[in-house]
């Protein structure tokens, strides 16, 4: 290994090769990544106006997400179907593939100003603690919600809510305890907080 | 060429230790490996397989030969037919793969010798390659129906390529009387994107529907049944009046004599199996082969599509020719624009993976479709695809249609997601 790399730094400094930053081969989690990119976006960010971005996510958290799909245990219109058709290894190499991905917020959604100051406060109460950052942090395998797609972040909420959706135990109180405060407004409200968050 | 990857650098330095003394050693690393790739055709398939192979390995140097200066995606140009969208919406240019380092050159393909590896135009261009990619859409079987072909399309549109067609179809449908006929024709399969005659008719119902009530749709169809067949049904009942006396659609099967065998444009009348029809406009689909280079550059079998291994995508007929999007055979696979862009990938990697002389991954491909029933109600199929013993493979248990059950709300949901679909496989492919 040494011997090559004396050699490699030889052959560098004579010009006779340079060493390209892109890794070339192309794994199977990146393939897999790829093939979900017609509707989850190059890389996993979703140009809208409802799938949602998988992008920064963490692999926990995607991976529970597609064995959710699997089982049914989450609700979906399609998501179940896809994530059926794929083994535990795949799903895992997809999740790796996600995580890498930097996150870019989506663009071009209207938050009213009011409505958003008020989903702030909401958001600091009921969900900051796991979703730090005012909902920009994946860390502790949260999902990243500020600059996500609305419409996916109301289903999701809307289905968590009713039951479809398995929830964390934890979230599961506080959005019970959020609603009975603040009602279906209150959805209303952190949603426009989170599309306010470019 | 004498950029190496961190892979094959540190393989070539192995090689090279041993090598070191050897004479002619220097020219071997000068030398290097040429890597050029030329994709014929710069539709959904060869747009995204000329987009990632620069994403996966940016010394490639990328040729997309395309005849057109803008492509018009196949996909939702329907809801342009009935109105829901403009045709603006539905255009692409070649910018964004020019950003990303692709050569683009404006050209018709004329031949590809593939003992040369030399891809020729009417421009008199050529170009040398080491791969190249062959992904020219499907051409039309213009002897196929007596009475119409090429020439006759100007008047009585196929619109199964988008841009001109659509523009003619979408204004005939407009010109058309309140109480007019409007006869739509679909192939047997195979053809592109099978379930797209069926949204056709679904977006034009809707149109005549609000704007001209007293019209109607006649579907003369060579199949008895077709994809998404029960969800289409439920559909057109829910919105059309399908099955009753006054239904807006109504669709001849093939056992009711649906088999068109000639067209009369002069009286616009369709001579079916049984019985004519008489259309005031009149949208024939006729039935499909691989397209024109294809044949030229001897990659066709006998039923006129593109045999190719399945883990490449290279041609079983032709070496380093490659060969994706509806005109290959990638059975159990259908046509259709999402089968393209995965297959795109996986033909890109595999290309990759023989120039850097590493492994490709295992394949994986994706069909995802979205249909629409009526603006806010749309309807999907998918399915994943595997690589098993040299075929491809539908992975067991994935996959299918929406379930019928499925509410107005769940519906609505797909119609967002449908529009998802359109915003971020274009963006994947073009941008």
């Amino acid at each position: 290994m040494k011997k090559q790399a004396i050699l490699a730094l030889a052959l560098m400094a004579a010009g006779l090769v340079s060493v390209r930053s892109e890794a070339a081969e192309v794994s199977r989690a990146v393939l897999l990544g790829y093939t979900c990119a017609g509707c989850h976006g190059t890389n996993g960010n979703s140009e809208g106006p409802a799938t949602p971005s998988l992008a920064g996510a963490s692999k926990d958290y995607l991976i529970d997400a597609m064995q959710e799909y699997k089982s049914g245990e989450r609700a979906s219109t399609i998501m179940g179907r896809i994530a059926r058709g794929y083994s535990r290894e795949d799903i895992e190499q997809l999740a790796e593939f996600f995580s890498k991905q930097k996150f870019v917020p989506a663009q071009g959604q209207e938050a009213d100003p009011a409505l958003a100051k008020k989903g702030a406060r909401l958001h600091d109460k009921y969900c900051e603690k796991c979703h730090a950052d005012g909902g920009t942090s994946s860390e502790d395998d949260a999902g990243i919600l500020a600059g996500q797609w609305t419409p996916y972040l109301r289903y999701t909420l809307a289905d968590m809510m009713a039951g479809k959706s398995h929830a964390p135990k934890k979230m599961k109180k506080r959005l019970k305890k959020m609603h009975k405060k603040a009602g279906d407004a209150g959805i209303e409200h952190l949603i426009h907080y989170y599309a306010s968050r470019k | 060429m004498n950029s190496l990857t961190r892979r094959s650098f540190l393989r070539f330095g192995g090689l090279a230790s041993v090598a070191a003394l050897a004479p002619g050693f220097a020219s071997f690393a000068i030398g290097g490996a040429s890597r050029k790739v030329v994709v014929v055709g710069g539709g959904i398939g060869g747009a995204t397989a000329a987009k990632y192979l620069r994403l996966m390995d940016s010394s490639i140097e990328v040729t997309l030969i395309e005849a057109n200066k803008d492509y018009y995606t196949c996909f939702m140009s329907n809801e342009v037919l009935g109105g829901e969208r403009s045709i603006d919406s539905i255009q692409f240019d070649y910018s964004g793969l020019k950003a990303r380092g692709v050569n683009i050159v404006h050209d018709r393909v004329t031949a590809i010798d593939p003992d040369r590896r030399v891809v020729r135009t009417r421009g008199g261009q050529s170009f040398g390659y080491d791969r190249c990619i062959v992904s020219p859409g499907v051409d039309f079987r213009w002897d196929a129906i007596e009475g119409y072909d090429a020439q006759v399309a100007k008047k009585i549109p196929h619109a199964w390529k988008a841009g001109s067609q659509t523009r003619i179809l979408r204004r005939q449908i407009e010109a058309m009387r309140d109480g007019g006929t409007v006869l739509i024709a679909p192939p047997a399969n195979p053809y592109r994107c099978p379930p797209a005659p069926y949204d056709r008719v679904s977006q034009i119902a809707y149109y005549l529907k609000k704007h001209k009530p007293r019209s109607k749709i006649i579907i003369l169809d060579p199949k008895d049944r077709f994809s998404k067949f029960d969800l289409f049904l439920d559909g057109w009942k829910r919105y059309y009046g399908y099955g009753t006396d006054d239904s807006m659609i109504t669709w001849v099967s093939g056992a009711a004599g649906g088999s068109i065998e000639s067209l009369d444009v002069k009286n616009m009348t369709i001579q079916a199996d049984v019985e004519s029809f008489r259309g005031d406009v009149i949208n024939i689909i006729p039935p499909q082969k691989a397209g024109r280079i294809a044949f030229q550059a001897g990659l066709t079998n006998e039923q006129g599509w593109c045999p190719i291994d399945f883990r490449s995508f290279e041609s079983t007929l032709q070496p380093k020719i490659h060969v994706i999007g509806d005109s290959a055979l990638a059975s159990p696979m259908p046509k259709g624009g999402y089968v393209a862009n995965t297959a795109a990938k996986v033909c890109a990697a595999a290309i990759v993976a023989d120039f850097n002389g590493s492994r490709a991954p295992q394949p994986s491909w994706i069909n995802s479709c979205y249909s629409t029933l009526a603006p806010g109600d749309a309807i999907s199929a998918v399915t994943i695809y595997a690589y098993r013993n040299g075929r491809i493979v539908k992975v067991e248990g994935s996959g299918g249609l929406t379930p019928l059950k499925f509410d107005a709300a769940m519906r609505a949901r797909e119609a967002q997601y449908a529009h998802s679909w359109f915003n971020n496989i274009t963006a994947d492919v073009f941008g």
